[in-house]
């Protein structure tokens, strides 16, 4: 287990230092900010001496290099169009988009589980048909859609809930039920095709027969076995979640890290595009190693013990 | 060679494949959706020959016909600049049609070579192949496309470029996964033994194996695609104005949400019924290709 820990832990080294490196050299290669720092008719010298100040005259690998060493301190720099530390703004920002994720996550899980569960015990009834036609309608809807239709519905006509914006439980409803509609509708659909592979195993049978009751052998017997699938592909769409608050985030006006990088982009704002980029990723693959450590747990076949 | 051809697995295999589509209703239903949304994509101009871009400021923010204060001369009504919203929304189609089936296009060209690579030499090659798909997972898709973007600038070659080289790890990937349990199969190893050059066995014996969970994968990550595409476009970093687009029309609507619903409405509802169709017929495709997988 330790030794799985520790390859793991190198492949999280190496796939973040890919990362940095991606992210760097491809928004070095998207233009000058400089440009964009100073006042239109800023002199060729004034220009030439900002870039000499900020190293932007470096061949690009000193500046990765310099980029790298300050990083792993961490020290992202500062941002170019804020002028504080990158990671201070990543850091103010990040609970807020980690909560909306944190929301869509459970609010799929909360109604998709159940739902998937349902349909599958309940196969070819009213509920699956149901709930199966609302799930290829979840995968077919764009996300920022739905957020712009629920904004439309509850806020303009019913006004009921607040348009855009952070605080309460009336502010995050909307965005994370927009965020979470396309998981909820896969978890749905995965729950029950996984839960109706289970319901045929020897083992469901075997509880059964042993005249237990059926809430016990679906909630304890298939269900902890069809959990393992669902908690991969939740981890998996992990990432999915951090694409999608991009631009949920700019439909809600939710101030998040997405809404953050995307202005950073359009800024060409270097350090912060890069730190933003990297705690993503690294979020991203810590994640999926609680993932699969969680796996240990939820299956105790699977052991590291044995692997290469 | 005729009777060759007729007892061929792969011919069997795509016999079967429709055989198997013909009874699917949900196949049934996405084929002819996507072949009525393709086509009319193709032909509206026939029929219908109203100028998306043309602009008449006295009819602006006209509702659909259904509703007062609407008329024939613009059916689904019109935009702040009184630009035609069916017209608009039917060339839109082309756009989000030519990105996603070209992006995933780019996509599985390199995903199936790299994964065919990856997966038959093994070794170095399979390793740093791996080891760079993993970089590419890890990294937020959105945040790669729109930073690329930025770098390319908005056209549709970058756009389809973009999409399709971000996508290639998924391909690659079960590719990968496929040629390794290919490679163990009798048939390759007896090709191996009589000599056969390494390259012939890639394409005879083991490309056209992989090549239906290719097609099931394609299906399902052209809607992705779309859906992706329409997200950029929302954001004002896909195809540049002045060629409508689903994305950004709903981005132009939303500044209008409370007198004109529906411009952020249907833009929505054509991007839902596309994908919608795409995903239906995937369902049916991956039934009829993998029946291991049919209904569940």
């Amino acid at each position: 287990m330790g030794r799985y820990i520790l390859r793991r832990l190198w492949h999280t080294i190496y796939v973040v230092v890919g990362i940095s490196m991606i992210a760097f050299f491809f928004i070095h290669l998207s233009g000058d900010p400089v440009m964009l720092m100073l006042p239109a008719d800023a002199s060729t010298q004034e220009i030439e001496e900002l870039r000499q100040k900020l190293g932007f005259n470096d061949p690009l690998y000193v500046q990765y290099w310099h980029f790298a060493t300050k990083a792993v301190q961490g020290d992202f720099g500062e941002s170019l169009y804020y002028h504080v530390p990158a990671m201070e703004l990543i850091t103010e920002r990040l609970p807020a988009s980690l909560e909306l994720a944190v929301a869509a996550m459970l609010v799929a899980f909360l109604v998709a589980v159940p739902l998937g569960i349902l349909s599958a015990v309940k196969r070819g009834s009213f509920i699956d048909l149901g709930s199966m036609l609302g799930a290829l309608f979840g995968l077919s809807m764009p996300h920022f859609w739905l957020g712009i239709m629920l904004i439309l519905l509850f806020s303009v006509k019913l006004g009921w809930l607040p348009t855009s914006g952070r605080g309460g439980l009336s502010h995050l409803v909307m965005p994370a039920l927009a965020l979470g509609m396309s998981l909820m509708a896969m978890f749905a659909r995965l729950t029950r095709s996984v839960m109706l592979e289970v319901l045929n195993q020897d083992y469901v049978r075997t509880a059964r027969a042993k005249g237990l009751k059926e809430r016990i052998v679906i909630g304890k017997h298939a269900l902890k076995n069809a959990l393992i699938p669902l908690v991969t592909v939740a981890g998996m769409q992990f990432g999915f979640l951090i694409g999608g608050t991009v631009i949920i985030e700019t439909v809600f006006a939710w101030p998040g890290v997405g809404r953050l990088v995307v202005q950073a982009i359009f800024n060409r704002d270097y350090p912060l595009v890069q730190a933003t980029v990297l705690v993503l990723a690294v979020l991203f693959v810590l994640v999926n190693l609680l993932v699969d450590l969680l796996y240990v747990y939820l299956d105790p076949q699977i052991s590291y013990l044995e692997e290469k | 060679m005729i009777r060759d051809l007729i007892h061929s697995p792969t011919l069997r295999l795509w016999q079967d494949t429709f055989r198997e589509l013909k009874r699917s209703r949900s196949a049934i239903v996405g084929g002819v959706l996507i072949l009525l949304i393709v086509g009319t994509s193709i032909a509206f101009p026939l029929f219908y020959r109203v100028d998306p871009l043309a602009q008449d400021l006295m009819s602006r923010l006209m509702p659909p016909v259904w509703q007062s204060g609407g008329s024939w001369a613009h059916p689904l009504g019109t935009d702040n600049l009184g630009r035609d919203v069916l017209s608009r929304i039917l060339y839109g189609s082309r756009v989000s049609l030519m990105v996603g089936f070209s992006s995933v296009l780019v996509a599985e060209i390199m995903g199936i070579l790299l994964g065919l690579f990856s997966g038959y030499y093994g070794g170095k090659i399979d390793t740093v192949i791996m080891r760079v798909a993993d970089i590419f997972m890890a990294y937020p898709f959105m945040l790669l496309t729109i930073s690329v973007i930025a770098v390319l600038g908005n056209s549709i070659l970058n756009l389809i470029l973009v999409l399709g080289i971000s996508d290639w790890v998924t391909y690659a990937r079960t590719v990968r996964g496929s040629v390794l349990a290919l490679k163990e199969k009798e048939f390759v190893r007896a090709a191996h033994s009589l000599g056969t050059r390494n390259r012939t066995i890639l394409r005879r014996h083991i490309f056209p194996n992989i090549l239906s969970p290719m097609l099931v994968l394609g299906t399902v990550r052209v809607a992705n695609i779309i859906i992706w595409e329409s997200g950029l476009s929302f954001l004002g970093m896909g195809v540049p104005p002045p060629r409508p687009t689903w994305g950004r029309m709903l981005a132009e609507g939303r500044l209008y949400i409370t007198d004109a619903w529906w411009l952020v409405t249907l833009p929505g509802l054509a991007i839902m019924m596309t994908i919608l169709a795409i995903n239906l017929f995937g369902d049916g495709l991956r039934d009829a290709l993998d029946p291991r997988l049919r209904n569940v």
